[in-house]
């Protein structure tokens, strides 16, 4: 498409302009650059928020206990709900929809874990063996807790591989040996990994029967947690709705006291926060094309310049015989050479700076809370690539167009 | 070869209509020597333009060989200048940052010849002109007496039926405007028709007929007799 003597044109007229031609380029080169690394940053926080969701199941509806904050039937508000194995039981048998359920009995104090000399504390679960899929628990060696263990109120643990590595040597293999927590020996049954934070992955899972036994006298449960199989947003509501219903005639307190009974629908959540990234990403578009329009209107503007500059040279040109396209094409040409080229660097710039970031991340084993596995996907930057060149041809129209109505006798006076 | 009928042209702004050309008529056969004289706004310059197809003309015939020059558009404008046209002017108008043999060379760009075969023929007609050695300096670099012949090597280049000179001596001194005209006589020797416009009478004498311009219309023609190159 271009022959040699047409890149010595664009050489030639990039050359006696350096300056200009650079700050021109860099205007274009900054906006593709910005766009890149705003895009990067997006995804990040994107993927922070999605990796937060992975950990535990999207499908799940977290049930927790409160104080009434209206009186009723009498009974005065401020009461405190409490949840016991029954509610575990209404909820896993008597609503509809419920696919996993678990428990979860907190520790209360210090969660101090001894082994022999080693001293540590970890966050202890005391949960049902469902519990496994409302957090997303990936088991790395032996199992997580089953039916028998809750039956039998066995002493048993399940421990994420943080642990099994600051709590066993390498050579050891943490299956059936014993781990202390405050107090009672429990054998490891499993070692397990999450995909989602560090800390999910320093947890202790023992059974909640076992828990409720030794550390309370009671079949305490202080919070319930389900999933809802594939159930849409409504489905999930009408759930949500059917729980608050059985659990207000069960522990008295009114329908509409939100207080009394919180339900954390992760669904809904879910679907907020993609409407919210959904928004993020317009405005980043949003900022990333304004700056993007910029440049070009850089480039166009100096484009006219270039023609102004070098009027007297297009009317000798036109006296030899240059056609009105062969002026056109020797003004587009510099201005979507000059486009893309700064453009493509700003490319290049962007996403080294976005995988660099990404890179040093993981090299590091950095983990920051709102910003995950940065990048940019390629059929974007494609897109970006093709526009560029599209715009630098928009830009150099208008100066073309001028550069054509140019008078070869007034231009050579 | 060239022939002018009634030709008339005026240049209008929003409260001013100038009239430059009156009806001109005028015949120029292959092969002449000719100058246009006349004073400043005598209309000499667009007469010249006119016939290099750089400008238009509000009414008459511009008749090219035969051919009516007439509301061309600029692509077929372009065409013609370019195979039938050479120009050089008084100011040179070569490009300041291409060396000699590019701006020799550049009409043939424009006739889509390769860059090789341009170059082997740009030192052909710099070295017509004593210049081969000053071949890749720039403009700049040389006196106005050799830009003069590196823009006549230009004009030449594309075998032009006609050379249009528009006051080529009146940047420079006596004696470089008396080698210009030399190589003037020359290329017209060769069967090149030149028209040279310029309101100098010496200069003038060195063509073979005269056309003297006043206030936009023919005032006569004078046949030179002997014409004469200077020393």
């Amino acid at each position: 498409m271009l022959d040699q003597d047409k890149w010595r044109e664009i050489f030639d007229s990039i050359r006696r302009h350096k300056l200009r031609t650079f700050l021109t380029a860099l205007s274009v080169w900054w906006g593709i650059f910005m766009l890149v690394i705003l895009l990067g940053a997006g995804n990040g926080l994107q993927n922070s928020f999605e990796r937060n969701f992975r950990d535990d199941a999207v499908n799940s509806l977290w049930i927790y206990r409160g104080r009434t904050s209206e009186p009723y039937k009498g009974l005065p508000a401020g009461r405190r709900i409490r949840f016991t194995n029954d509610d575990y039981e209404l909820v896993r048998d008597e609503i509809p929809g419920v696919e996993h359920i678990t428990g979860r009995y907190y520790l209360g104090g210090e969660y101090v874990v001894k082994r022999g000399q080693t001293v540590l504390s970890y966050d202890v679960r005391c949960v049902h063996p469902d519990h496994q899929y409302l957090e997303n628990t990936l088991m790395e060696s032996g199992r997580f807790l089953n039916l028998p263990d809750i039956e039998q109120r066995r002493k048993v643990c399940a421990i994420g591989n943080v642990v099994a590595e600051e709590m066993f040597t390498a050579e050891e293999d943490p299956i059936g040996e014993y781990l202390n927590v405050k107090g009672t020996e429990y054998q490891v049954v499993g070692v397990f990994n999450d995909e989602g934070h560090e800390s999910e992955r320093r947890k202790i899972y023992i059974p909640i029967t076992t828990a409720q036994r030794i550390y309370e006298g009671e079949d305490i449960v202080h919070q319930l947690m389900v999933t809802v199989g594939d159930a849409t947003l409504e489905e999930s509501r009408a759930i949500e709705a059917s729980v608050r219903q059985r659990m207000s005639e069960r522990h008295s307190f009114a329908l509409s006291d939100k207080q009394a009974l919180r339900i954390w629908n992760n669904i809904s959540e879910y679907q907020d926060f993609q409407l919210i990234f959904t928004f993020i990403k317009g405005f980043i578009w949003f900022v990333g094309i304004g700056s993007i329009i910029a440049g070009v209107i850089g480039v166009s503007n100096i484009m006219l310049i270039v023609v102004k500059d070098r009027t007297r040279e297009i009317g000798i040109r036109k006296a030899l015989g240059a056609t009105p396209w062969s002026i056109i094409a020797m003004v587009l040409q510099e201005s979507v050479f000059l486009t893309s080229l700064a453009g493509y660097l700003g490319l290049l710039c962007g996403f080294g700076v976005v995988y660099g970031i990404h890179h040093f991340m993981e090299e590091n084993q950095i983990e920051v809370e709102f910003f995950y596995n940065p990048q940019v996907d390629f059929s974007t930057v494609l897109t970006a690539l093709l526009t560029l060149v599209f715009c630098g041809a928009l830009a150099g129209l208008i100066p073309a167009l001028q550069a054509v109505r140019i008078n070869p006798v007034t231009a050579m006076k | 070869m060239i022939e002018l009928k009634n030709i008339r042209k005026a240049y209008t702004t929003e409260y001013t209509k100038l009239e430059v050309l009156k009806g001109i008529d005028m015949n120029i056969e292959h092969g002449e020597f000719l100058s246009i004289m006349g004073s400043s706004g005598s209309g000499k310059s667009t007469l010249l333009n006119i016939i290099g197809i750089l400008d238009d003309y509000d009414s008459g015939d511009y008749r090219f060989d035969g051919e009516l020059i007439k509301g061309l558009s600029q692509r077929q404008a372009a065409q013609y200048r370019n195979r039938l046209i050479g120009f050089v002017f008084q100011s040179f108008n070569l490009l300041s940052f291409k060396t000699a043999l590019e701006n020799v060379a550049l009409p043939l760009y424009y006739q889509k010849v390769d860059r090789r075969k341009r170059q082997t023929v740009a030192m052909e007609y710099l070295d017509m002109v004593g210049l081969k050695d000053w071949a890749h300096h720039l403009p700049n670099q040389m006196s106005g007496g050799q830009q003069q012949r590196v823009a006549i090597a230009r004009a030449l280049i594309s075998q032009p039926k006609v050379i249009l000179a528009d006051e080529p001596t009146g940047a420079l001194d006596t004696n470089t405007s008396y080698e210009v005209m030399k190589i003037f006589r020359e290329i017209n020797q060769q069967g090149i028709t030149i028209i040279v416009v310029t309101h100098e009478h010496d200069i003038a004498n060195m063509t073979k007929r005269i056309i003297h311009l006043k206030d936009g219309l023919i005032d006569g023609s004078t046949s030179v007799a002997t014409a004469s190159a200077g020393s």
